[in-house]
């Protein structure tokens, strides 16, 4: 298991393949995405990196976080995430990821805050049909029918659907298409719509229910631009080699795919 | 410039091209080059007619050309940008007073024409010399073309 991405979504717009037809993406933005830390087995009992992305002014970071970012040699970040990664493809401390993590044609799942809708009603909500347009409804067209029975049982069943707060919530979107990744811009862009507003996080990571894409990077698709700090040991500095002749190659097959 | 302006700004660079778009609005006659592909062989099909309306911006622009169509009024949305399209050339500037011409789906004959423009914007020296230099490079284009599309006319004309 691949670790994920912290991504920021920057809006929608749709791009031209060759032949005429017209693909809407979302585009997302890698930006400073780097290891802050890692959960091993030993010490935490589960083995997964957290990463941090965008980047925070220090005198807006508490202490304690100033701390931790210390710790990890790495600039104050905005947005904190943990992904969990098997053992052979946990990260060094400090190694930053660029958009070359993913490849043109793989399919992922993207995790965002849905846009808030505030106080929702049934319909809105739960796809409730609402009542008659006419014979005899009054003031009640959007409102849901009875909500239990009589006197027995006498009370409303948890877990009723009715009308409340909608939106503002994590939600997952599974099996989205790559359709491109810029490295220089570190821009993913991905069919169709991904959850959450203009300038939200989202989590962006290998889809879960479709076979991993065979050009992927592994153990990470890290950037080449890594400062001397964090290009500490070797691993990340031998990975980062590879990475930029592969993203060309990716962007080149969509480019031929268009 | 955010960073969805600055990747349409690219995009839009790399589908362009050298492709040149005349400058035309609402009211305008307008010839479109529209690629047609037909089983494995492609060629150019012009559709031309009144541009109603433009709409969106940027990379996401798209026009609408009306045209009368053995008695039927036919309808087309281009995207402007689309790679579908060969060219377009601008034919007749329009005199029109709204930025939507809708009113002429409910017209037809006489009521339906648009005078022609001979002033205004589009009319100054520099943007005639441009209109000028863009027809003149479309004619090359097209004489560059039918040379060798010569061939292929004779070829349908024996099937």
């Amino acid at each position: 298991m691949r670790t994920g991405l912290i991504a920021r979504k920057e809006g929608m717009t749709r791009i031209f393949t060759e032949d005429g037809t017209q693909v809407p993406v979302t585009v997302l933005k890698v930006d400073e995405c780097q290891v802050v830390a890692v959960r091993s087995q030993e010490k935490d009992g589960y083995v997964a990196v957290q990463l941090g992305a965008g980047k925070a002014r220090v005198k807006r970071t508490s202490q304690a976080q100033r701390g931790h970012f210390a710790k990890a040699k790495v600039e104050p970040k905005k947005k904190l995430a943990e992904f969990r990664v098997s053992n052979e493809n946990v990260l060094e401390v400090g190694a930053e990821l660029g958009a070359n993590h993913f490849v043109a044609g793989q399919f992922v799942d993207v995790v965002g805050t849905s846009i808030g809708k505030g106080f929702a009603g049934p319909m809105k909500r739960h796809n409730f049909g609402g009542l008659r347009a006419s014979h005899g409804v009054s003031v009640s067209h959007r409102s849901h029918g009875s909500t239990g029975q009589r006197q027995d049982p006498g009370r409303v069943f948890p877990g009723k659907k009715m009308a409340g707060h909608l939106g503002t919530e994590r939600v997952t979107t599974q099996n989205l298409e790559v359709v491109g990744v810029d490295l220089e811009d570190g821009l993913i862009l991905i069919k169709g719509s991904v959850p959450g507003n203009k300038n939200g996080w989202v989590l962006v990571s290998d889809a879960v229910k479709k076979p991993l894409h065979k050009d992927v990077p592994k153990p990470a698709g890290l950037k080449q631009a890594a400062k001397p700090a964090e290009a500490k040991t070797e691993a990340p500095a031998a990975e980062a080699a590879p990475a930029p002749t592969e993203a060309p190659a990716a962007e080149a097959t969509t480019e031929n795919k268009e | 410039m955010n960073v969805l302006e600055k990747f349409e700004a690219k995009q839009l660079q790399k589908i362009r091209g050298d492709k040149k778009i005349p400058e035309f609005s609402p009211g305008d006659t307008v010839k479109v080059n529209v690629k047609v592909k037909e089983g494995s062989r492609e060629r150019i099909q012009a559709y031309e007619g009144i541009c109603i309306g433009r709409a969106g911006a940027g990379l996401n622009e798209n026009f609408t050309v009306r045209k009368i169509s053995y008695g039927e009024g036919v309808e087309r949305v281009f995207p402007l940008f689309s790679p579908r399209i060969d060219s377009i050339e601008l034919l007749r500037k329009g005199s029109i007073r709204r930025a939507k011409l809708y009113y002429l789906r409910d017209r037809s004959g006489k009521s339906a024409r648009i005078t022609e423009r001979t002033t205004g914007h589009g009319f100054d020296e520099e943007s005639l010399a441009a209109e000028a230099a863009l027809k003149a490079e479309q004619k090359a284009n097209k004489a560059k073309k039918e040379k060798p599309a010569d061939g292929e006319k004779k070829e349908k004309k024996k099937k």
